[in-house]
C-alpha cells in the first residue's frame, strides 16, 4: 500500500538529513505505530506519506514514496486526498468550517463528490465514529476527544485507504484517548483501513499495533513486529519495562497479557512490605479556601479548598476542562477569585505586581514557547548563570544561537523551566508538561522535579499522564467540573478508578505498587 | 393529511443566507436615508424582532455584541459632539472651558457651550450609525457570514475561502495575544507600555503564522484546490472579469446610495457590471471540481424575505418623495419627529419574514430526536 524506496529527506539549511535511506513497505490493513525520540523525524516520515513533505514543508526528498501506486513526486497532497487521510497534531488548527457535519463534508466537497454520495458517506462516518448526536454542534463546543474524532472523520469521508495520524492522543485525557483509540481500532477491523500513527504515549497504543516502525536519531528506520521491537527499545511503556524486569517470555504488550503472566510476581511482591513514603506534615505554603473562579458565564472552579506544603509534589488530574488550568492561573494571580481566598507565601497573588509574584511562585504554561520573547536561546537566558546551568542539566547541548521556536518540545520545556526557576521560587506549577516528551525526557523531568522538591519547594503538576503522576507525585488531587473530588496519597487516588490507574497498578492489582521503579527497588531490597 | 405535515417545503429549514443578508442590508440602507429617531427606532425594532424569532444558534450572542457596539458608537458620537462640536446657537446646557487653538486649526474647537440642539442632532446621527451597525449585526445573527460565503458561486470559491480563513484568523490572534500576555506576566514582565506590546506582538504573529500554515496544510491534504480540466489562462480571465464586474457593481451602488450623484451614472454601471460578473461566474464555475454538501435552496420564502426588505427600503425612500422633510427631524427649532405612512407600511411588510419563514432547526436538536436511519440502508 505504502512504499518508501531509498528515501532521504533533508530540510533546507539542516546539516544532516532528517530521514536517511528509508526502505519501507506497509501492506494494506495494518495498524502501524511510528515511535522514536522527540525530534527524531517521526512527523517527517508521516508527512512524506501524503506528500506534505516536500510539497508543503520544503526541503529535498531523494528516493521514491508511493501510495497505492501514486508517486508523491507527481502527486501533491491534494491529488492524494482520496487515498491518504492526514490528521495533524492539533485537530482544531485543521478545521475549516463551523459545524461537525460541514467539516465531515469538506473533503468531499473539494473532491467534487455527488450530493447523494456525500449525504450517505457523512451518515456512515457519523455512525462509525459515534458522532451522530453531535452532527449539528459547533466544532468549538466539542470536547477534545470529540474534536479528534471529528478530525479523523473529516478525512475519512473522502474514502481514503490509508489514515495517517500524528500523535492523536497526546493532548487527551485518558477517557478521551480511549474513545479515539476505540474508534480507530474499529476502523481497522471493520473497514480494513491502513493506519499509520505516531505516538509518544505508548502505554495507550502499543497493544493495538501490528507493526512498529522505529525512527532512530540518525534518521535511519527499522521495522519490526511489536514484541521484538519492544524487547530492546529505549522508548518503552511501563508494561514492557515490567516485563523486562520480570523476564516474561513472550514480552507482554497489554495489561491483559501482563496480568496473566504476573501471578508469580504478585506472590513475591505480596510478601514484601511496600516502601511507603512518610512525609511529616509541614505548614502549607499555598492555600485556597472556597475558591470560585468565573469567566463570564462559565464557572471554572466552584469552591475549591486546596493546599500544598514545602517538599510536596502534587499531581492535579481531571478531564480536559475540569478546571486544572484555572486553578493554576488563580494561584499565580492571573485572575482575581470571584469568591474565596488564595494565599501564596502569605500574600494574595492577584493583589501583587507580576515581578513580586514570580519570586514566590512560577508557572510553566501548557505551551512553554509562550514564555519566550527573544530571537535566540542565549538572548532568552541573558546574563543569568543559574538559568544556563539549569538548562544544561535538563537538556544538555542546546545550541545557544538557535531560535527558541526551533527547539524540540522537550528542549522548549527545559528552556521554560530554566527561565522560571532562576529565582528559585518556593512554589513551582507545571501545566501539562509531558505533551510531546518521550520516556527518557520524562524520566529526566521527574528527576529534576524530585530534586527541586527535596530542596524544600512545593510542586504542582497538572497532567493527563497517569504514569507521570504515579512516578513523581506523593499526592494526587482530582478535579471534576470545577470541584475537587479526590485528594489523597497518589497510590490511593489513582488506583481508585480504572481510567486513572497506571499500568503497573492494573497489572499488580490489588497490590499497591504503582511504578516499575518501585517494584525494582522492592525486589532488590528483598533480595539483599 | 394531517395539519402537522403540509408538504416537504414547510419543513423547518434555515433560510438561504443570502436572503437574510439582503433583507438586513436593505433595512440598513433604509437607515442611511433617515435621521428620524422614530423611524430608526422602528427599524431597530423590526431587526431585533426578526432576530428574536429566527436567529441561528450563535445569533443571540452575536446580536448582543452588535447592540453593545451600537451603544458605544452612539456614546462616542455624543462625546465628540460635547468636546469638538461646533458651537451652534441654542439652549445652552453647560459651558465647558474652551481651549484656544492656533489659527492653523481654524474651524476646530475644543470645549465651549453645549446646547440641547447640538446634543439632539448628535443623538440622531449616532442613532443612525448605530442602527446601520445593528442591521449588519442582525444579518450576522440570522445567518452566519460563513454560510453566506458557502453559497458563493464556484468561480468565487477561492475568494470565499480566503475570507473565511481571514475571519478565523482575527479571533485566533486575539486568543493568542491574551495567552502570551499572561505568559509574559509569568516571567515578571509588565505587559503594558510599548515594549510590553512589542514583546507580545512577535510571539503572537509567529503563532498566527504557524497556525495558518497548519490550516493550509490540512486544507491541501483534504483536496482543496483541485483543478478541473481548464487552462490556467482561461481561469485567470474569468477571475479577473468577475472582480471587474463586481467592482463596477460596487461603484454603481455607491453612486445610487450617494444622494449627491445623478442616478444616470449609477444604473448603466450597475447593469453592465452585473452582466459581466454574472457571465464570468457562469463560465468560471466549470473550472471548479467542487460540489456542495446541503446547498442552500432559494425558494419562495427567500423571495418573500428579499421583497420584504426591499419594501422597507422603498417605503422609506417614497416617504422622502411624498412627504418631503419627514425623514429628517428638525433640531432648529426642536420639532417632534413625524411618522410618514409609506415608511410605516414598508416597515410593517419587513416584519413578514419573521412570521412567514420557518424557524431554522435548532443546532443540537439531534440529541433530542431519535437517530435517523442510514440514508443508504434503504437501498
Amino acid at each position: 500500500m505504502i512504499r518508501f524506496e531509498q528515501v532521504t529527506v533533508t530540510y533546507a539549511g539542516a546539516p544532516k538529513p532528517t530521514l536517511r535511506n528509508v526502505d519501507l513497505t506497509i501492506p494494506e490493513g495494518e495498524l502501524v505505530l511510528v515511535i522514536g525520540r522527540t525530534g527524531a523525524g517521526k512527523s517527517t516520515l508521516l508527512k512524506a506519506i501524503n506528500g506534505l513533505v516536500p510539497h508543503f514543508t520544503g526541503g529535498t526528498l531523494a528516493g521514491r514514496v508511493s501510495v497505492d501506486g501514486r508517486d508523491t513526486r507527481t502527486h501533491p497532497p491534494r491529488e492524494l486526498a482520496d487515498v491518504v487521510g492526514y490528521v495533524g497534531q492539533d485537530p482544531l488548527a485543521g478545521f475549516v468550517t463551523d459545524t461537525v457535519e460541514e467539516e465531515l463534508a469538506y473533503a468531499m466537497e473539494s473532491l467534487g463528490f455527488e450530493t447523494s454520495v456525500m449525504r450517505r458517506r457523512v451518515e456512515e462516518i457519523l455512525d462509525s465514529l459515534g458522532l451522530t448526536t453531535l452532527r449539528d454542534r459547533p466544532l468549538l463546543d466539542l470536547s477534545s476527544g470529540q474534536q479528534q474524532r471529528v478530525a479523523i472523520g473529516s478525512v475519512l469521508t473522502a474514502g481514503p485507504r490509508v489514515l495517517v495520524l500524528d500523535e492523536p492522543t497526546s493532548a487527551l485525557d485518558p477517557p478521551a484517548a480511549e474513545e479515539v483509540l476505540a474508534a480507530l481500532t474499529r476502523l481497522v477491523h471493520d473497514l480494513g483501513i491502513t493506519v499509520v500513527m505516531a505516538e509518544h504515549r505508548l502505554e495507550r497504543v502499543v497493544q493495538y499495533a501490528d507493526r512498529i516502525i522505529t525512527v532512530h536519531v540518525d534518521g535511519t528506520v527499522s521495522d519490526d513486529a511489536p514484541a521484538p521491537a519492544m524487547a530492546d527499545a529505549v522508548i518503552a511503556p511501563p508494561v514492557v519495562e515490567l516485563g523486562r524486569l520480570a523476564r516474561w517470555q513472550p514480552l507482554p504488550l497489554s495489561v491483559r497479557d501482563a496480568r496473566r503472566a504476573a501471578g508469580p510476581l504478585r506472590e513475591r511482591l505480596a510478601a514484601i512490605t511496600h516502601p511507603r513514603l512518610t512525609t511529616e506534615p509541614a505548614s502549607p505554603v499555598v492555600t485556597t479556601r472556597g475558591l470560585v473562579a468565573r469567566y463570564g458565564d462559565v464557572i471554572a472552579l466552584r469552591g475549591v479548598d486546596f493546599s500544598i506544603a514545602p517538599g510536596e509534589i502534587v499531581a492535579l488530574m481531571g478531564r480536559n476542562g475540569a478546571g486544572k488550568s484555572s486553578l493554576l492561573a488563580q494561584l499565580v494571580g492571573l485572575y482575581a477569585p470571584a469568591a474565596g481566598r488564595v494565599e501564596v507565601a502569605g500574600h494574595e497573588p492577584h493583589r501583587r505586581s507580576a515581578s513580586d509574584v514570580i519570586r514566590d511562585i512560577a508557572l510553566v504554561p501548557q505551551q512553554p514557547s509562550d514564555l519566550f520573547c527573544a530571537d535566540t536561546v542565549d538572548d532568552e537566558i541573558g546574563r543569568r548563570p543559574a538559568a544556563r546551568e539549569m538548562l544544561d542539566r535538563l537538556a544538555p547541548g542546546i545550541d545557544g544561537a538557535l531560535h527558541p521556536r526551533d527547539l524540540s518540545e522537550g528542549q522548549r520545556l527545559a528552556l521554560a523551566l530554566a527561565l522560571v526557576l532562576t529565582n528559585r521560587p518556593p512554589v513551582l506549577l507545571l501545566d501539562e508538561p509531558t505533551r510531546g516528551l518521550d520516556y527518557p525526557a520524562k524520566a529526566r523531568l521527574v528527576k529534576v522535579l524530585r530534586e527541586y522538591a527535596r530542596s524544600g519547594s512545593a510542586i504542582v503538576v497538572a497532567t493527563h499522564d497517569v504514569e507521570l503522576a504515579a512516578d513523581a507525585a506523593s499526592r494526587t488531587v482530582v478535579l471534576a467540573d470545577g470541584e475537587l473530588v479526590a485528594d489523597g496519597p497518589t497510590s490511593e487516588v489513582v488506583t481508585a478508578s480504572p481510567a486513572f490507574a497506571p499500568q503497573v497498578a492494573k497489572i499488580l492489582h490489588p497490590l499497591p505498587w504503582l511504578t516499575v521503579d518501585q517494584v525494582r527497588t522492592g525486589l532488590e531490597m528483598s533480595a539483599s | 393529511m394531517s395539519n402537522a405535515y403540509s408538504g416537504p417545503r414547510r419543513h423547518p429549514r434555515a433560510l438561504h443566507a443570502g436572503a437574510w443578508w439582503a433583507w438586513a442590508l436593505a433595512l440598513g440602507t433604509a437607515a442611511t436615508r433617515t435621521t428620524n429617531p422614530l423611524l430608526l427606532g422602528l427599524l431597530l425594532g423590526v431587526a431585533a424582532f426578526a432576530v428574536a424569532a429566527r436567529r441561528s444558534s450563535h445569533g443571540g450572542r452575536t446580536f448582543a455584541f452588535f447592540l453593545r457596539l451600537g451603544l458605544v458608537v452612539l456614546a462616542i458620537r455624543l462625546v465628540f459632539e460635547v468636546v469638538f462640536g461646533n458651537e451652534l446657537p441654542g439652549t445652552v446646557i453647560v459651558r465647558l472651558p474652551s481651549v484656544p487653538l492656533p489659527s492653523v486649526f481654524a474651524g476646530l474647537r475644543i470645549g465651549g457651550a453645549v446646547t440641547t440642539q447640538s446634543l439632539l442632532g448628535a443623538t440622531y446621527n449616532g442613532l443612525q450609525l448605530a442602527t446601520l451597525l445593528i442591521c449588519v449585526g442582525a444579518a450576522n445573527a440570522l445567518a452566519s457570514p460563513r454560510r453566506l460565503l458557502r453559497s458563493l458561486p464556484g468561480a468565487l470559491y477561492e475568494v470565499g475561502i480566503a475570507v473565511t480563513v481571514a475571519m478565523s484568523f482575527a479571533p485566533q490572534l486575539v486568543h493568542a495575544a491574551v495567552r502570551v500576555r499572561r505568559a509574559q506576566r509569568l516571567r515578571g514582565f509588565s505587559s503594558s507600555g510599548l515594549r510590553g506590546w512589542l514583546r507580545v506582538a512577535l510571539p503572537v504573529l509567529q503563532d498566527g503564522l504557524e497556525s495558518s500554515i497548519e490550516l493550509a496544510a490540512a486544507m491541501d491534504s483534504r483536496g482543496f484546490g483541485r483543478r478541473g480540466p481548464v487552462s490556467a489562462l482561461r481561469r485567470r480571465i474569468t477571475t479577473a472579469s468577475v472582480l471587474v464586474g463586481l467592482l463596477a457593481v460596487a461603484c454603481a451602488m455607491y453612486g445610487l446610495l450617494d444622494t449627491g450623484s445623478p442616478a444616470v451614472v449609477g444604473v448603466p454601471l450597475l447593469v453592465g457590471g452585473a452582466l459581466v460578473a454574472g457571465a464570468a461566474v457562469l463560465l468560471g464555475g466549470r473550472a471548479v471540481v467542487r460540489t456542495k454538501y446541503r446547498p442552500d435552496r432559494w425558494r419562495a420564502a427567500e423571495w418573500v424575505t428579499v421583497a420584504a426588505g426591499a419594501a422597507a427600503l422603498a417605503g422609506v425612500v417614497l416617504a422622502g418623495v411624498w412627504q418631503p422633510g419627514s425623514l429628517q427631524t428638525n433640531t432648529y427649532p426642536i420639532a417632534a419627529p413625524q411618522l410618514p405612512w409609506p415608511a410605516l407600511a414598508g416597515l410593517a411588510l419587513a416584519l413578514l419574514p419573521a412570521f412567514l419563514t420557518t424557524r431554522a432547526p435548532l443546532r443540537n436538536a439531534a440529541s433530542r430526536i431519535p437517530e435517523r436511519p442510514l440514508v443508504g440502508a434503504s437501498r
